[in-house]
């Protein structure tokens, strides 16, 4: 297509597992998909397509059987440092208070204990956890915690960032509270980001991009583009009339792939 | 109406409150003195029994017997010499054998738990080496060791490590898999990965074999003392054995058991200590 560099490139990507019983079961296969520096792409698709699977193999936590991930034009081997990870499940260390779970990226990569601890609180305030420094995750909301995940992968500065589902455990009143928080941070971050989620409308709301995915073994279905201006307005937004032609547009073919997913199983 | 039902209802609300504090309370009054009655009853009616011929007190002892035992071995020394002499060559080998053992299988665990090929080609030996009854070792190290502490040291240091070790490795292969790999994106190395997330994950079932393994220490000293020793507890008992003194069986036991409890209590403060970020529910039961 274009000659513009990428921030994540995944070209002919097949990442395969064996099964207990001792079947190959293929989770992506012919997998492409491209993100400019600076673009929000979301990605959804049926349950269990393989969405977490290419966000770990972006990430460097697997292998791709075939195929090449590439960051920044450079082939990926192992976890990199400007890949931040927001994951799917709790991940935040249960053994550590706020500040220092914020704190533990910059500590792991070398920064002195004072500036790694001033740009921790730094951190806590911006995702408005201010005054909870000292609690662990067990006395946070689920909301909480989550904001905590945030803060510590905000605070290594990615230019790459994934996120796995991270609102899917929240209300719906603290989930735009945090997709309003995201685009904010994401504006001044100005790093490519790569959102997984089941929820169509949050994709639309955030992204550039939205990559609808196959039933596995998982391609990319189809790509659409979501030219809504920005800065975009989450509480209001999903009521324009744009905003519900491109949701009908997704559905249809996301739809397809879900019905699909029932019927092979 | 309303003016005059807000106070009442605050007071409705004080008082509801009072009456749950106070059925907690009874509550916890009432276990209280429902433990102390099955005391009472045990042990009243073993002394009963014996007064009335029912029991042997030969063969089972009897509880004003045993305390009198208790009294006359603090006041006056016990046959093989002072009572706190015992404790303390008892409580000396067992501890040194725990801290020597848990030590080890702490270091172990953790290095064999972070290897996957040394895991794997391990875990079945530790299985087997688990299910050996390690006592009788005991015979072996006397043998080796000769009749001082360092053969009920080796005793003790056997039975703890491998509790120890098998708690510390499960615990290392048990970390959760997101943490680790969170902790890999945030740009932990491999000495920071061990540091800040597995012995952290591994430390609840660490400290939970090292409730059950201080007593196995005392049983690993006691036992060691057992079969050939010059002072300890187990001697004590194998004396009292010897004479036919059943008081004096009984009497040991209950000396060994306080010091078993003691260091109960020491370890749950030290775990509690450690474990503070968990949730309150578990840490005040
Ligand atoms: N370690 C593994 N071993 C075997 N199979 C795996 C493994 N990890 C994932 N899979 C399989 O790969 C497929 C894709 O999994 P993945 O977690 O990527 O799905 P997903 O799209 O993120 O689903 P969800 O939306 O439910 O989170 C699933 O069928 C899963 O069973
Ligand atoms: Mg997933």
């Amino acid at each position: 297509m274009t000659i513009t560099p990428s921030a994540i490139e995944l070209k002919q990507i097949a990442r395969r597992f064996v099964t207990p019983t001792g079947h190959v079961l293929s989770a992506l296969e012919d997998f492409d998909l491209t993100i400019a520096p600076g673009e929000f792409c979301a990605i959804v698709g049926p349950t269990g397509c393989g969405k977490s699977t290419t966000l770990g193999l972006v990430a460097g936590l697997a292998r791709p059987q075939a195929g090449a991930v590439t960051l920044f034009d450079a082939p990926v081997n192992g976890v990199d440092r400007r890949v931040g990870f927001v994951f799917q499940q709790d991940a935040v260390f249960p053994w550590r208070n706020v500040l220092g779970n914020v704190m533990a990226g910059p500590l792991f990569r070398g920064v002195a204990k004072d500036k790694a601890e001033a740009q921790a609180r730094d951190w806590i305030v911006r995702v408005g956890l201010k005054g909870f420094e000292d609690h662990h995750p067990h006395q946070l909301s689920g909301g909480m915690r989550k904001r905590v995940a945030l803060a510590q992968t905000f605070i290594n500065n990615p230019q790459v960032l994934l996120m796995d589902e991270p609102f899917s455990a929240l209300d719906v009143q603290t989930r735009e509270l945090m997709q309003e928080e995201l685009l904010q941070l994401w504006a001044q971050a100005k790093s490519a980001v790569l959102f997984v989620t089941h929820d169509l409308d949050e994709a639309i709301l955030l992204a550039d991009r939205v990559a609808v995915l196959t039933t596995r073994p998982a391609r990319v279905k189809s790509v659409h583009t979501i030219d809504l201006p920005r800065p975009r307005d989450v509480a209001t937004l999903r009521y324009d009339e744009r905003f519900i032609a491109i949701a009908r547009k997704i559905n249809d073919d996301l739809r397809e792939e879900v019905l699909r997913a029932r019927a092979g199983h | 109406m309303t003016e005059i039902s807000i106070p009442p209802e605050t007071a409705v609300a004080d008082a509801r409150l009072e009456t749950l504090v106070e059925r907690l309370r009874r509550r916890a009054r009432l276990v209280l003195a429902l433990r102390l009655a099955v005391l009472v009853f045990l042990v009243g009616g073993w002394e009963l029994g014996v007064r009335t011929g029912l029991i042997d007190p030969f063969f089972f002892g009897q509880p004003s017997g045993i305390v009198v035992k208790l009294i006359d071995w603090f006041s006056n020394g016990t046959s093989i010499g002072p009572l706190w002499k015992q404790i303390w060559v008892t409580i000396y080998e067992a501890g040194a054998g725990f801290l020597i053992g848990a030590v080890a299988g702490i270091l172990c665990g953790i290095t064999l738990g972070r290897n996957q090929l040394l895991s794997d080609v391990f875990s079945i030996y530790i299985k087997v080496a688990n299910s050996i009854p390690r006592v009788v070792l005991g015979s072996i190290f006397i043998v080796a060791l000769g009749l001082g502490a360092a053969s009920k040291i080796a005793l003790a240091v056997v039975m703890v490590f491998f509790v120890v070790f098998a708690n510390a490795f499960q615990g290392v292969r048990e970390a959760d898999k997101n943490l680790i790999a969170n902790a890999r994106i945030l740009g932990a190395s491999n000495w920071q990965m061990t540091r800040a997330v597995v012995i952290p994950s591994a430390l609840s079932w660490i400290l939970a074999s090292l409730h059950v393994s201080f007593g196995f220490a005392l049983v690993g000293a006691i036992v060691g003392e057992f079969l050939g020793a010059r002072e300890g507890m187990g001697l004590l008992i194998a004396t009292a054995q010897g004479s036919f003194d059943s008081n004096g069986v009984f009497a040991a036991m209950i000396v060994i058991a306080v010091v078993a409890l003691v260091a109960e209590w020491i370890l749950t403060m030290i775990e509690d200590r450690l474990l503070t970020w968990r949730p309150e529910t578990t840490v005040n039961e």
